[in-house]
């Protein structure tokens, strides 16, 4: 059962790195809001399942703490650069 | 009886690990931002609760379980909050339509 | 199969290091840090660090980021002048040389350890049943390094005078942060800030209160508080608190100022500043960290705010 439950850990952070290579190369920044979300999901996934492997209990609770700041994150993101956006826009609007 | 627990586990874990490589394919090959954002949200937060199904049937305590239950549907909220967030930036930083 | 995942952990840790220094966009490379924070976080549970991994989590990957986030929010309307800071190509190869020495110098220390490695732990393990908590690690910072603890908790202090000292002169003692954009109070994001903080405030309590016997305390807590207080004010929902408000100033040095106290009252009754007379250790453990825990909240989530650029009539 470890096992297994470690090569799924493996294979979800493979899944996450490959999917950040996607999106870090896009230009966009929706693109790099978007690799917070995935960090956040994927991430607690193989948090979980490498607590699980290993026997750690607590590792649920980094789950946890993990999940409040990855949105918290998410959050942030989106509200600084819509900001930026808007203050480009405002400053295209003056000159 | 704990044999059963186990397979069902590896089942549950499987099938999310494998949403997880759907997001990731749809991730890669959609071709647009917003298809891109409902495989993300979609598909990984589908894997997030089958594995969190799966390790539920682990457990030894009904804290853990219920601290399991409760990331999953935090990431939930969040999730589905902040996809609408970027979404609407997305749309907001599109003048062309 | 162990070696296996730890040694892709590494390569992918190693990867997102060289990315979020190379990379061309700035929220790109924000976004590549806090990949590595959440990787390093991983990396911490297979070293079997819980506590470190905990932190590392809250501030690493979620404080961190967000206060990286402002700053390249806030580069942003001067990048011309960024450009023009850029150091010559003789300082910047002289810089990659000392970094390179130091990370070898560390690297060459790591693998020079006798094996096994020198540790206290045993001692810790021996003297961990009088002081009536179950973790050692916070054994180890509120009872037999405690003294480390009350001075990092006055040096947090410290940095945020520094920060606040960057403020303008007209602006000292006002808010902190630009003037709040009139958000939507029905949109997504209020929303989410109505909803998640009483959850994360339920959260944050527990990691604090579990902190006795299980990974956790006051600092992991204290930055889950933080960051749901940044929320609320990000979503526009409050707004920051005028840095000369008395209340503020007071809830600031609360927190150290007992543990002071604690610690001048063990030099009565145990005989060295900062012992805890039999029995009582635990119950003096929880009064610091109880008093610490709002103190830590606030420097904390002041820290991310930065420094006062509102005056005060605003």
């Amino acid at each position: 059962m470890a096992e297994f439950l470690l090569m799924a850990a493996g294979f979800v952070l493979a899944m996450v790195a490959l999917g950040l290579v996607r999106i870090l190369r896009g230009p966009s920044t929706a693109d790099s809001m978007m690799a917070v979300q995935l960090l956040g999901t994927g991430g607690i996934a193989a948090l979980l399942l490498l607590g699980a492997a290993t026997g750690e209990d607590a590792v649920v609770d980094v789950a946890l703490t993990l999940a409040l700041l990855a949105a918290f994150a998410s959050f942030a993101f989106v509200k600084a650069a819509s900001d930026t956006s808007g203050q480009d826009a405002a400053a295209e609007r003056d000159a | 009886m704990s044999a059963v627990l186990d397979v069902l586990s590896l089942i549950a874990i499987a099938a999310g690990a494998f949403f997880f490589l759907a997001g990731t394919v749809g991730l890669l090959r959609f071709p647009d931002t917003l298809t891109r954002l409902h495989a993300l949200t979609k598909a990984d937060n589908l894997g997030l609760g089958l594995v969190v199904l799966g390790l539920l049937l682990q457990v030894d305590s009904v804290l853990a379980g219920f601290k399991l239950v409760c990331i999953w549907l935090l990431v939930l909220l969040s999730a589905a909050s902040v996809s609408q967030v970027i979404a609407r930036y997305v749309r907001s930083s599109e003048p062309s339509r | 199969m162990i070696d296996l995942l730890n040694i892709g952990l590494v390569a992918l840790i190693l990867g997102l290091a060289v990315w979020a220094i190379v990379a061309r966009e700035d929220f790109a490379a924000v976004v590549g840090f806090i990949a590595y924070g959440l990787l390093l976080t991983l990396a911490w549970v297979q070293l079997h660090g819980i506590d470190v991994a905990l932190t590392e989590a809250a501030i690493g990957g979620g404080l961190t980021g967000v206060l990286l986030i402002g700053a390249v929010g806030r580069l942003r309307g001067s990048a011309a002048a960024v450009k023009v800071e850029r150091s010559s190509t003789p300082v910047r190869w002289l810089a990659a040389g000392v970094s390179a020495t130091v990370s070898g110098a560390l690297v060459i220390c790591v693998l020079a350890f006798p094996d096994p490695a020198p540790t206290l732990a045993h001692h810790v393990a021996d003297n961990i049943a009088d002081t009536g908590v179950g973790n050692p690690i916070t054994a180890v910072l509120l009872v037999f390094r405690s003294m480390d603890t009350l001075l990092e908790a006055i040096v947090l202090l410290f940095a945020l005078l520094g920060v606040w000292s960057l403020a303008a002169d007209q602006s000292w003692g006002g808010r902190p942060g630009p003037q709040p954009q009139s958000s939507d109070p029905n949109g997504i994001l209020a929303y989410a800030a109505r909803v998640l903080p009483p959850l994360g405030i339920i959260v944050g309590t527990y990691i604090f209160w579990i902190g006795a016997d299980y990974p956790g305390g006051k600092f992991q807590g204290a930055t889950i508080l933080a960051a749901m207080w940044l929320l609320v004010m990000m979503a526009g929902l409050t707004d920051a608190p005028p840095i000369s408000r008395t209340w503020l100033r007071v809830a600031l040095v609360a927190g150290p100022l007992v543990f002071i106290a604690i610690g001048f009252a063990g030099v009565l009754t145990a005989d060295a500043f900062l012992g805890y007379p039999h029995g009582l250790a635990k119950p003096l453990i929880v009064a610091i960290e109880l008093a610490l825990l709002p103190s830590l909240t606030l420097v904390l989530a002041l820290l991310l705010l930065g420094a006062p650029q509102r005056g005060m009539r605003l």
